[in-house]
Order: structure tokens, then sequence, then C-alpha cells
């Protein structure tokens, strides 16, 4: 029985109890619980099933290294799987649920992959499964799937909100032990400035759990004191409920503060990932105790030693009334006193060393603890529970000596310090054979970009083991991080903490070390992917030298802890196996996050309304009102088509289009990029960038031109027009404004740099309107205010002026084959321009048009555009735009790729029309088919579709797209690949004309 | 003719630091280096000096921000803007220049309160305790490019008119009350 002790309890507060369910059992218990504590003090020693063998799983830890106690947390918009009990701070109504098991936590049918566990050995997927081929996608993989797994996915939208945040500061403290407190007065108190963060919510780490006593005092009044003097200092930024998740280069740091995981629904954000720049980072962030390897160490009650010091000293929580510790070290001698001080019963001590002396195995004599030396564990006993032990020889293979009835067993295989931070960029660590663990190597820390260390190890982190070491350690290391800041560190007293001698500890990686093969197959390494020492030893021997390949092999470490606990272990065991030396074998690469960070802190802010910033044209909420259904256009939205009730979408566009044709219609263009390029060399800057010549457009004049990049292939077009002597204004595509201004930059920039030209990007400073149909002169006449007559505006001419009392640009440009103007009009005036010309067009039919509209229209005319007739390996002379390529021009952009003779060649295929014989419409992106096959059987093809429509203008289907040889082969019948439902077809068309409607241009000229 | 109209035509939104949308302003982007008259130009205008690098000087409803080594950013009040170009025009004739007027081209917000740079500082990579007075920090607000600078009780800040509401709601998110950072 797991239960609450009648006294004690540093963090929790019994005044204040608190409700929770767990598997819809109402559970209590007390303010400043985790979730772990109150179900262990709840006798919910049963936590979950393991991954692959469906076995029992009990709480093992009391911190982030937990690898069994995962649940389901929260319900709807708040489920949350894979939560981690030990981390979680209980509050008033959390509801949890264990995680993978089948019908019931107690009675799981998938623990009948534990009784042919011996058929299950490590890779035994990989081998089973991968023949055939395409059973493994789908065959074995869905069933594998069904019975292995952990949390649920959640199914609701995340009710909460996140955020990130940007901080900076001199010097990083991660980790809020002694040794990183003390390291964040020594930098605060020289002034500079200091961000500490603490994972957990409690300041002080380990030293107030293990009494340990500092400068005289309790380690907790010290912890305190430190606290009030660092929140004190203007200059210093403490954080708890932080964690240090990722180092990166040149002091970038990723940490993720739970704001309000323990208050869920109080309007706060759940999370906020904090993205700090750090001058230096110092990680303090202590150890984590190693699980020694013996034979049913994985049974419910088998818990790390330090971690039941815990659960007792921090929540009064027995894990029960009879603990066995078994060590390897002294350490683990401070639970045996601390549960015997508690009123419980340590019904012996088993260590693995021959000799055990030392102040704290004195301590436990003195306290009459049965010390069982140079034995180990020889099996646990025990289904869901432990129930006792029986004792062996460490020194030989187990056979019994002893058995021991206990309710718990604390085990401690000695520390890893946690090298995570450390190691994330680069840091190399060293094997200390004293403590047997790796530890950071001072020599080679990951380097900042003047070569100097970025990271600094301090305290138990840095390998320092005991509080007094750990803090002289960090004194060390804080000052030595003010150095290379160029920070001037203020002198001052190490704290000097009570000196408890430990004797050495030993390294013990099996117990016992002559353990036979069917002890091994029952020694957990790692808990929550059921990997055993039998698994290591046969991966080993199956030639997997290199631990990498291991850990993927057998999975070792490739859990959500990452195998904080199961690593150090693993590969001490393959070392083992391989007879090398545990350096040499290594350890797997260390990967931020440190622990799991939740999607939703790393998407931020960024969902819902603000997921993407959605540019607006001054004229957008007309468009919402009148129920405009949109489509992207780069980051824009543009009004797709208007549909009116009881219309389809399809309908509404040919509507648009006819009335648009015999009326008069309007387009919001805003979206339509505005360069203005000024300047000197303008004209000449121009003639280089275009491949016709600018330089000559007389002033009040439009051009269209072309812009290709230095391969020769069409990269953007639009109507350029010349404002004064040394100014054009180049219109671009929607898509292309700013890349086309980068364009400019960057040739002005770097590579014209003596040139006088300047450009500035305004395409949001005029809204622009095209007022286009029949009708359009009409319209504009009756705003009244300038001439817009065929004599006073001719086809592409603009002139300033008013219209209905606006200030206006008028372009006589068209993209549809009517009478066209385009307005521009500042955009601060562009929404009461687009209502006074609806309002003045309204006896003359005037109706709203989109995108679908102006591409059916353009496509009628013939007229290419860039994304639907290029494509990035489309060059002007294969879309017949000769004519607008200067050949008199010595050189423009392009010029030369276009000469290359893939691109020169006479049997490129160029643009046509396509009309199918049946008159309907052509799937987009077919291919024209041609005799024989290629040489991987299929079909050769000698042209395709790039735009295809229904015209409702002609009635018909009509196409454009690229044919081999196409101008020449005019009247042709040629053949179109299909696929309809799945069945391979052909439709026959004739090749035409790409112009389908006036040919001759007099509706756009009147 | 109409009333110019801004962006979010005033949008505001109380929390923890307070945002409201202002102007429109007159703003002219002036393209020019080592032009002669070139302050005397911009004094004429903004009745500013010519800014130092990074900073940007205020003289009343009027301001001259440094934006790169060949490029100002002037305000003006709206109205004003088409004088300005031409005085600009004027003054700086014969000479390589470029001034445009981006008065409608932009959104602009202050954001106000005693925790206003903490509203910001979820939005954009700028160490505020670094931040100077008289400073105009060229940077980002989430996904779209932005600019701001003390002044009063807060900041003022711009970006383009097409991401208006876009800033305006992450300004707002930013400010939601409960998430002060400290």
């Amino acid at each position: 029985m797991s239960t609450r002790l009648a006294k004690g309890g540093r963090l929790i507060d019994r005044s204040a109890s608190q409700e929770f369910t767990f598997n819809g059992k109402r559970l209590k218990g007390y303010k400043g619980d985790t979730l772990a504590a109150a179900l262990l003090a709840n006798d919910q020693m049963l936590v979950g099933r393991s991954f692959k063998y469906h076995r029992p799983r009990g709480i093992v830890a009391a911190g982030p290294e937990e690898p069994n106690a995962l649940v389901n947390l929260g319900r709807g918009g708040r489920f949350e799987p894979n939560q981690r009990t030990t981390t979680t701070e209980l509050f008033d109504g959390l509801e949890a649920t264990s995680q993978n098991h089948w019908p019931s936590l107690e009675y799981d049918v998938g623990v009948v992959n534990n009784y042919v566990a011996r058929f299950l050995p490590a890779g035994f997927y990989y081998k089973t499964f991968i023949h055939p081929r395409p059973f493994w996608k789908h065959v074995f993989e869905p069933v594998i799937r069904q019975s292995a797994g952990l949390g649920k996915a959640p199914k609701d939208r995340d009710a909460d909100r996140y955020e990130q945040a940007y901080a900076f500061c001199d010097l990083l403290v991660v980790g809020g032990g002694v040794a990183g407190l003390h390291a964040a007065l020594v930098a605060g108190r020289s002034g500079a400035r200091v961000i500490v963060l603490e994972q957990t919510a409690i300041w002080g780490g380990r030293a107030p759990v293990d009494a340990e006593v500092i400068d005289g005092k309790p380690a907790g009044d010290w912890v305190e004191a430190a606290v009030a003097e660092l929140a004190a200092m203007p200059n210093v930024t403490l954080k708890i409920r932080t964690m240090g998740a990722g180092v990166y280069d040149h002091g970038y740091v990723l940490a993720d503060e739970k704001v309000a995981d323990h208050t869920p629904g109080d309007g706060r954000p759940k999370h906020r990932l904090w993205r700090i720049r750090a001058g230096k980072i110092l990680t303090a962030t202590g150890a984590i105790e190693r699980p020694l390897s013996f034979a049913g160490n994985d049974i419910p009650g088998v818990m790390l030693a330090a971690s039941v010091r815990d659960y007792v000293v921090n929540y009064a929580v027995s894990p029960g009334d009879r603990t066995v510790v078994v060590t390897n070290n002294d350490d683990a001698y401070r639970t045996a006193i601390a549960l015997v001080e508690a009123g419980l019963s340590v019904p012996a001590i088993i260590d693995a060393r021959a000799n055990v002396t030392g102040e704290l195995p004195a301590k436990a004599r003195a306290l009459g603890i049965r010390i069982e030396a140079g034995r180990g564990v020889a099996k646990v006993l025990g289904g869901k529970r432990v129930t006792g032990v029986s004792i062996c020889l460490q020194a030989g293979e187990g056979a019994v000596v002893d058995e021991i009835a206990c309710d718990a067993i604390a085990m401690s295989g000695g520390w890893s310090p946690v090298v995570h931070l450390y190691s994330h960029c680069g840091g190399k660590l060293v094997w200390d054979t004293v403590s047997a663990h790796f530890r950071p190597d001072a020599a080679k820390p990951p380097i900042n970009h003047d070569g100097g260390a970025m990271v600094y190890a301090a305290g138990i982190a840095n390998g320092a083991m005991t509080t007094a070491a750990a803090l002289a350690d960090a004194d060390t290391q804080a000052r030595a991080a003010l150095q290379a800041l160029g920070i001037a560190a203020k002198s001052g007293n190490v704290p000097q903490a009570d000196i408890v001698t430990e004797a050495a500890m030993e390294a013990v990686w099996i117990m016992p070390q002559g353990a036979g093969p069917a002890l091994k197959a029952k020694m957990w390494l790692d808990y929550q992917n059921d990997v055993k020492v039998s698994d290591v030893q046969l991966a080993a021997r199956e030639g997997y030298e290199s631990v990498e390949h291991t850990k993927r092999y057998t999975t070792l470490g490739m859990a959500t802890d990452q195998g904080k606990l199961s690593n150090i272990n693993g590969l001490a065991v393959l070392a083992q196996a391989l007879n090398e030396d545990i350096p040499q074998v290594g350890t797997t690469t260390f990967r931020p996050p440190y622990t799991p960070v939740t999607l939703g802190a790393l998407a931020g802010e960024a969902r819902g309304d603000i997921f993407q910033p959605l540019r607006r044209t001054p004229i957008h909420g007309w468009h919402e009102q009148h129920a405009a259904y949109f489509e992207p256009v780069g980051l824009w939205r543009r009004p797709y088509t208007f549909p009116r009730s009881g219309e389809t979408h399809a309908q509404a566009v040919h509507r648009e289009v006819l009335n648009t044709r015999t009326n008069v219609g309007m387009l919001d263009a805003s979206t339509l990029g505005k360069i203005i390029v000024k300047g000197p060399d303008a004209g000449r800057f121009l003639d280089m960038l275009y491949t016709g010549v600018m330089s000559t457009l007389p002033v009040g004049k439009c051009r269209y031109g072309l812009m290709c990049n230095e391969q020769g292939f069409l990269s953007d077009d639009g109507v350029v027009a010349r404002i004064d002597e040394d100014t054009w204004l180049c219109h671009t595509t929607s898509g292309g404004a700013d890349r086309i201004h980068a364009w400019m930059e960057d040739w002005l920039q770097c590579e014209w740099w003596d040139w006088k030209v300047y450009t500035a990007n305004v395409t949001e400073q005029y809204a622009q309107v095209a007022i286009v149909g029949p009708k359009a002169r009409q319209l504009l006449e009756k705003l009244g205010g300038m001439d817009v007559s065929r004599e006073a505006l001719p086809f592409m001419q603009w002139a300033d002026g008013t219209l209905g009392g606006f200030p206006v640009r008028v372009y006589r440009i068209s993209f549809s084959g009517e009478l066209s103007y385009e307005i521009a009009v500042p955009a601060s005036h562009g929404l009461a321009f687009w209502e006074a010309c609806q309002k003045a067009g309204a006896d003359l039919g005037v109706m709203p048009y989109g995108t679908e509209a102006l591409h059916i229209m353009r496509a009628e005319k013939g007229f290419i555009m860039i994304g639907d007739e290029t494509d990035g390996t489309v060059i002007p002379q294969d879309l017949n735009l000769d004519w607008a390529i200067s050949k008199k021009k010595e050189d423009f952009l392009g010029k030369r790729g276009q000469q290359r003779n893939h691109l020169a060649s006479p049997d490129r295929w160029k643009l046509v029309g396509f009309e199918a014989l049946d008159g309907s419409v052509i799937p987009d992106g077919a291919y024209v088919v041609d005799a024989g096959l290629n040489a991987n059987g299929q079909r050769n093809v000698q042209g395709r579709i790039t735009s295809t429509y229904f015209s409702p203008t002609l009635k018909k289907g009509i196409a454009m797209g690229l044919l081999k040889h196409g101008p020449k082969r005019m009247g042709e019948v040629v053949e179109f690949g299909t696929v309809k439902n799945g069945v391979k077809g052909t439709l026959k068309a004739r090749v035409v004309d790409p112009v389908f409607y006036d040919k001759d241009g007099e509706k756009q000229n009147v | 003719m109409s009333e110019p109209v801004s962006a979010l035509g005033g949008a505001s939104f109380t929390g923890f630091a307070n945002v409201r949308e202002i102007g429109p302003l007159g703003m002219v982007t002036l393209r020019a280096k080592d032009v002669a008259g070139l302050a005397d130009a911009v004094k004429a205008v903004t009745g500013t000096a010519l800014p130092a690098t990074r900073r940007i000087e205020v003289a009343g409803d009027c301001a001259c921000a440094w934006m790169s080594p060949d490029e100002y950013l002037l305000v003006v009040p709206y109205a004003q803007a088409g004088a300005a170009i031409a005085t600009l025009n004027a003054a700086l004739k014969g000479q390589h220049f470029l001034a445009a007027d981006v008065s409608d081209a932009r959104a602009v917000f202050r954001v106000e309160g005693d925790k206003a740079a903490q509203a910001l500082a979820k939005l954009s990579p700028v160490d505020f305790a670094a931040l100077q007075p008289g400073e105009l920090r060229r940077t980002r607000a989430a996904q779209v490019a932005a600019a701001f600078w003390q002044q009063g009780n807060g900041y003022t800040v711009v970006c383009f008119r097409s991401v208006g509401k876009y800033v305006f709601d992450l300004l707002s998110s930013s400010a939601m009350p409960g998430s002060e950072l400290a």
C-alpha cells in the first residue's frame, strides 16, 4: 500500500484539499501535490501499461525522467495524451485516464504479448513483417498500431491559446537548484542581465529534500533567501514552470513556460514559448538517478531511491510500509534514513559493494537498518505490485540466498548529470570513471561565433556531485562566464555546505553480474518501450556495434522520455557485450527538446484569424458584404466570383463574363504590383530587366513588358507606364510585386550599384479599379471630371485627373479585350471610389466580376497568364511573344540564356489554341499524346494544356496549351490522353489560333 | 471627394496595453544619398534634422526616420503629403532622388501603457531594454514587416496597409489581459 503519512510534506498544503479523478474514480489530494504524488497517496501504484508487452507499470520517478506514469489528461478541447504525472501539478477537478490498455488497466488482454515475449525480441517487427513488402503498410502496421501505442490523439480543436515571447540577457541560467541560484546571485550582484529558468514550480532542487545545510542554515532557508535577493534585483528575471528546451547556435535558447497548465480555463495562455538570445548560457540542470538492472525491476513498486525520498519528504507519501533499498552508492542511504525517520520500515539495504563504509551507512547502521553488503537482487517478487525480493550475491549468477518481504523497492544505480543542453550545440562529454557517468568536457564546450564557450555547465550537471562541490563549481563557472562576457564579477564568498563524506560508488550494469538469460530477459532498461538487457545483448550479437544503430534496432531510448533513465545503462550493457569501454561506445545524440514541447507552443499565436497574414485590399470589406467567394492569390484573398442567390459558382462566373462583354464590369485590381523606378539610369535599367525596350517609351504612354530570369525563363509580366522624363511605373503580377521589387533591388545593390536608379514599391498606396466593357466609358463620363474619350485617352495611354471628385490616374489598358480603363486612386479613397462607380454604373448594368471571369476573358483573347502558361521552364518565344523581345538590344536579363541550344531549338513546344471536336472542356494539364512509348513504358507526349475553360461568350470549351511545332500545325487534329473514373481514354481536339475572340482587337480599341 | 479612410477606421482594443489605429498619416518615402541640400529639404518638410543611422527625429506632428543608408521616411499630417513632395521636388531638382507618397500604403498603431513593450515583445525579436528613445526599429511583427519607435507613453507601430487587420489582431491577442509577461 502506498499512502499519505500523517505528518510532514514540505510542499503540500493540508488545509487545501483538491479533488480529481483517475479512470473515473474520485480521489483527493492536496494543493502542492504532483498528480503522481496524489495517485500514490491514494494507493494508485499501477498507472499504465507498457508499449509492447502491456506489462503493468507503476510510478518510478518523481520528475521529468519518469518513463511510465503517463496519462490522458482533461477532456474535449483540453484533452492531452502522454502527460507525465510526475510533472503535472494537481488542481481541483483534474481528470486523468490511464493509457495503452484494453479493456481496462487492471485486466489488459494485450498482456498476452508478455507471455510470448521470447518471440518478440529486438528487431522482431523488422524481421517478421518485412515480407511481403506491401503487407507492412496495409496489414501489419495497422494491426501493430492497434496493439501498441500510448495516449489517444486529441479529437477536438484545442480550447487554449498559446503565445511566444522574445527575451534577451547576458547570462541565462537553466536550473533553479542551489547551483543555479548561486550562479545567478554571482551574475546578478555583478550587474549582469540574468534570466533564471526552473522547470518546476519550486526553487531549490534536491538540496532541501536531502536536508543539506548551507552556511549553517537548512538548505530550504538558504534557497528562500537567495530567491528573495534575486527577485529584488531589477536586472534579474526569475521564471518558474519554464523548461529550457533547446540550445541553438549563437546563444539562442527555446524555453517552454507552462503558464496555465495548473489553472486551465482561466483565460491565460496555456504555454508560452520563450525565444531567448543569451550572451552565455549556464546549465545547472542537476542529474538524473539511474535504475539498476535486476530481474523484475519494472514491477510496480520498484522506484528510484531519490524519488522515494522526494515523495516522503515533499509530499508525505509513503510508497509502502516496508521498502528495501538496493544500491551501489552512498546516496541511496539518505532514502533509507528518510524512510525510517518518517516512521516507516526499511527491512534491508542491499548494497552491491563488498565494503560499505562512509558516513551515511554508519548513520543507517546506527538507526538499526540491516545492510547486506556484496549482495544484489536476484528477482523481484510480485505481479502488479512488489511483494518481496529475493537476494543473491552480486558476484554470482543469481542463486537465492534470502527472501525479504516488502511493499516497495528503492533502487539507485548512481547519477547521470543532465548534459542535454550542454550537448545540443556540440558540447562534448567525458566519461568519469569514479562516478561512472558522462559529464561535460570543459575543454570542448559548444562554441560561439568567436570560438569561445557558449555554454557553461555548473554544479551537479558538471559532475560536482556534492552540494558543497556544486556550490563551489557554480561560483567558478558563473565567474568564468562573466569574464567571457566582459563583466567584472563582484567578489563574494562561496556558500559553504556541510560536508557529508561519501564513499565511492561502484558501477553495476547487471545485477547479479553473472546473471543468466532467464534473469536478463526480465531486466528492463527502457520501461516505456520494453527494451531489456537481453535485447541489447542480442543486438550486439547480431552485429549492431554502433550505439545509434542499436538504439534504432531495439528502440532503446526512443520513447517519449527519450531514454532519460535507460540510455547510460543501455550503452553500458552494449559496451560489455561488445567487450569495449563505455567511452568508446559513446552516447546517442542529444537533441532538443529536453522534454516534449506541445505543438501549440511552437505554433504560438499563429492560429485562427492570425494563422497567416491575410492581405486585404481597401475594397475587401465590400466584397465580403457582397457574398464574394474568395480565392487565395499569394497572401491576398481575391474575389473568385460574386454568386447571387441560387447561382452556382460556374453560373455566376458566366454571368459576370457575359455582362462585362455586353455592358460593363468592375474588377478590384488593387493587388496588382506597382513599382516606381526613377533616375538618370532608370531607362537603361528597365531595358536590362525587360525583354523589350522601355527607355524609348514616350511620357504618357504604356507598354506591355516581359521579365525573364538569367536562365531566360519567363518570370513576370505587366504594363509599364512612362510617368516623366526619368520616372517609370512598372506593373507586376499580383503575386509578383514583392519578388520583383526585391529582384530590382538585388540587381541595383549587388551588380549595378553605380547606376543611378531608385525604386519604390507603391503597390499598397493605390486601390486600382478596372472598369471594363462596352459601356465603360459611359460609366466614367457619368462620374465626370476628365476627358476619357478615344481621342483624349487612346488605348495604351494614361492620364492624371479627377473622376467624380477623386484624384485618379487612368490607364487605358485591357486584359479582357474590351474597352477598359484601370483607375488608380489613393487607397484611403479606394472603397468610396468603388462605391461611386457602382452607383454611377447602376443603370448601365454594372456588375463586379472576380478572378475567374478575368481568367476566362483573357483566355478568350489568347492572353497568357504567368503561372498558367509559364511554370519556370517556359521562355517568351514558346508563347509566340517574340514581338515583345527586342532584337536590337545588346543585352537583357535572360538573353544569353535563351540562346542556349535547348531553348533555341526549333522543336520546342509552342503556344496554340485547342478546341475539342465535341466542344467539351479539355481537362487541365492534359497531355497531347504522340506515337510510341518512352523508356518507362509510358505514352510519348508532344504537348499539354496550360489553360482551359468553358467560354460563355463562344458557348464552347476553349483551351491554350503548348504543342511541339504548334503554330505550324493549325487545323490538325490531335489526341489528348484522359482518365475518367480510373478509365483511360482519349479526346480529339483541333489545333487553332489561341486568340478565340476579337482577333483584330477592335473592341478594346474604341 | 470623400474623406480619407484608414485601413481599419480607427479600431481600438483595451488590454494590459491599449492598442488603437491612428491615421491616416502623411508619409513620404525619400530615397537619396549624398545629395546637396538634403538636410535643408527635409528640415523644410518635417522641421527636423536628418536622422542618424537607425534613429528618428520628431518635431510635433512631423518626423523623419532613417530607413536605410539611402532611404528616409518622412511623416507629416495627411493633408500635407502632396505639398511635402512638391517641396522636396523643388529643393532637390536636378539631382538623383525619389520622393514617393506612401501615406495610403500604411497602417499605423499606437500601443500604449506601462506594459506596451510586453505586447510588442511577443511579436518582435527586439530587446526593448536596449531600445533607445529616438530609435526606430525596422523588424517584423510575427510574420510581417513592421517598424516602431518609442513615443510618449508607448510605441508607434507602422506596417503595410493590407496587413493592418492582421497586425491589429496580433497586437490585441498579445495584449490580452492576464497574459502579461511580468
